[in-house]
């Protein structure tokens, strides 16, 4: 009895914990969506205070600032976050798992070198390639194009490794059947293998386009022009507080965290999958 | 035309296959790498260049590198000291009781980590705005501390405060690698355990730490290298401009100033190469200690 009595205790001293923290993690959230029904500029002097924590003198008109402010900039800006995103995800999931079957199913000279090459390009900083990679977009004049933001990312050493993992588990007979019918390699690959890899692809479509969709260091360098911009480095432009930059900040940024959030509610165990199936176990 | 010789043919297919990682390879990591170490040693100007041997590591040894050395090297420690041994503990909470409940829970702790770095340094600036009315100096006043000046305050201060913002993005993904590794492990060793009258603390020390070595491992390496690399936390929280005294400093921040906004490309280069060699050494070091090399310790 005594042991039930200390058991539930404990479990209770957890949930509390656990409910303090989930509340503080949830503050920063809940203090945007506020401050998003709010004009912005009445962060300007203290910032958000514990006031403004209180759900009162909430106005939905201030999202009309997301079409109104600077002629809608903010909806140029979401269309090519959306497209680049849409762009870049489509052609990594296909060129990762093209690579990945490769690398999969055939013994050919050099697979051993081109495998560990994958794993250990997973280990390299993209932050200390950017320089060399932004003379390379100046010379073959691809910067401020979404073409140089997304190219440099479409063979992603980590997708191929999660796809690779997922092929090595798709059984051989499956495979021989194909050739036993007369499909060449390629077909092989879109026909037979490609139906049965929807799990793989859920998973790492969605990783890739919050990657997309959040990438900030490598736009920021490539995108010049206003019109260009992705959401995060048109957001970034706001940070400095004049004119009405603080009003389409907050709505802005609440509009762009949103949509991920409600993708994650819905898709959960696929972000876990993304995360985690990749690598390591125990 | 023997089937041999087409591009269809199981001999050449695996190279058509592997071809767009090569191409990628080739032009998008080993030509800018190979480009760091040249340029590392050139005076780039516009349209001309010079070579200069060893000068720009030589000029690294000035006041603004070393800060920068010392945030990011700080910053990568505490991270580790903080962002292991939470998450750990969180995880092997959650792990337990009401599977419903957990979900919840894990799912409000991950929920952070979605959003973008941008839109987290904002809110950031804001709840740690320096008013005496801000929501974190309401707090300290309640509590007693002394309301401060957290982007401005000083480098302990700028430190608590990227600690505070790496805290809220990454606890929940570090829980959710080590619910990962925790469900791999066996229930009989705890049912054994149980048996043998063992404490939850004893369980903790004896079975989940040590099972959880690889798991460990690994989210410590990607610390490493999320740590040393840290630059966007720091350069939105303090919007864009170079923060009182480089408080905010890190070596990837210096490496954009030089390259990005002072035209120093070679100097900028050999700041990568600096980065390169101690995030590669640190880790590959790290998993050598940990015999991750060994057959055995491979999974």
């Amino acid at each position: 009895m005594a042991r039930i009595l200390h058991h539930s205790r404990r479990a209770f001293v957890k949930y509390i914990i656990l409910t303090l923290l989930a509340l503080l993690y949830l503050v920063p959230l809940y203090a945007l969506t506020l401050a998003a029904f709010r004009p912005g500029r009445d962060l300007l002097r203290y910032g958000i205070t514990l006031k403004t924590l209180i759900p009162t003198d909430l106005h939905i008109s201030t999202f009309k600032g997301l079409y109104t402010i600077r002629d809608g900039i903010y909806i140029t800006w979401f269309g090519n976050s959306l497209l680049l995103m849409l762009l870049q995800t489509s052609l990594a999931l296909f060129l990762s798992s093209f690579v990945a079957y490769g690398l999969s199913l055939y013994h050919f000279k050099g697979r051993k070198v081109v495998t560990t090459l994958v794993i250990f390009l997973m280990l390299v900083p993209i932050q200390i390639l950017i320089l060399p990679l932004y003379k390379l977009m100046i010379t073959v004049k691809l910067i401020d194009t979404f073409w140089g933001v997304f190219l440099p990312m479409i063979v992603s050493p980590f997708a191929i490794f999660f796809f690779k993992q997922y092929i090595d588990g798709v059984p051989r007979d499956l495979i021989d059947a194909g050739r036993v019918d007369g499909l060449n390699e390629y077909a092989i690959f879109f026909r037979i293998v490609v139906p049965i890899m929807p799990p793989a692809f859920s998973a790492m479509a969605i990783f890739m386009s919050m990657q997309s969709w959040n990438n900030f260091l490598w736009p920021l360098i490539v995108l010049r022009t206003g019109e260009k911009f992705t959401l995060p480095i048109g957001l970034n432009t706001l940070l400095t507080p004049y004119g009405n930059n603080y009003d389409l900040l907050i709505i802005g940024a609440l509009a762009a965290t949103l949509p991920i959030i409600i993708v994650f509610i819905f898709f959960q165990r696929y972000f876990i999958a993304g995360l985690t199936s990749g690598g390591v176990k125990g | 035309m023997t089937r041999k010789q087409t591009l269809g043919s199981a001999k050449i297919a695996p190279y058509v296959f592997i071809l767009p990682f090569i191409a990628s390879f080739l032009i998008f990591y080993l030509y800018p790498i190979i480009s760091t170490v040249i340029m590392g040693f050139q005076q780039v100007y516009p349209g001309q260049v010079e070579f200069i041997g060893l000068e720009n590591y030589r000029k690294l040894d000035n006041p603004e590198f070393k800060v920068a050395l010392k945030n990011s090297f700080r910053y990568t420690v505490y991270t580790i000291a903080l962002l292991i041994p939470i998450p750990l503990l969180l995880s092997v909470w959650l792990n337990s009781g009401n599977r419903a409940i957990n979900t919840v829970y894990r799912s409000v702790l991950y929920i952070p980590s979605l959003v973008s770095i941008v839109v987290a340094g904002t809110i950031m600036r804001l709840l740690f705005a320096s008013s005496d009315k801000s929501f974190i100096n309401t707090l300290a006043i309640a509590v007693g501390v002394e309301p401060r000046q957290w982007l401005l305050g000083g480098s302990h201060q700028a430190m608590i405060l990227l600690l505070i913002l790496a805290l809220w993005r990454w606890v929940g993904v570090n829980i959710i690698y080590f619910l990962s590794g925790l469900q791999a492990i066996p229930d009989e060793l705890y049912e054994a355990a149980d048996i043998d009258g063992a404490s939850p603390s004893q369980k903790l020390w004896r079975i989940t730490i040590p099972l959880l070595k690889n798991t460990t491992i690994f989210v410590t390496t990607i610390s490493i290298f999320g740590g040393f690399a840290m630059f966007e936390e720091s350069f939105i929280l303090w919007a864009g401009k170079p923060s009182p005294n480089n408080v905010g400093l890190t070596i990837v921040g210096h490496l954009y100033n030089k390259g990005f906004q002072e035209g120093e490309m070679g100097m900028a280069s050999a700041i990568g190469i600096v980065l390169l060699i101690i995030v590669f050494s640190l880790s590959i070091s790290f998993l050598k200690l940990f015999g991750f090399f060994e057959a055995e310790g491979r999974r």
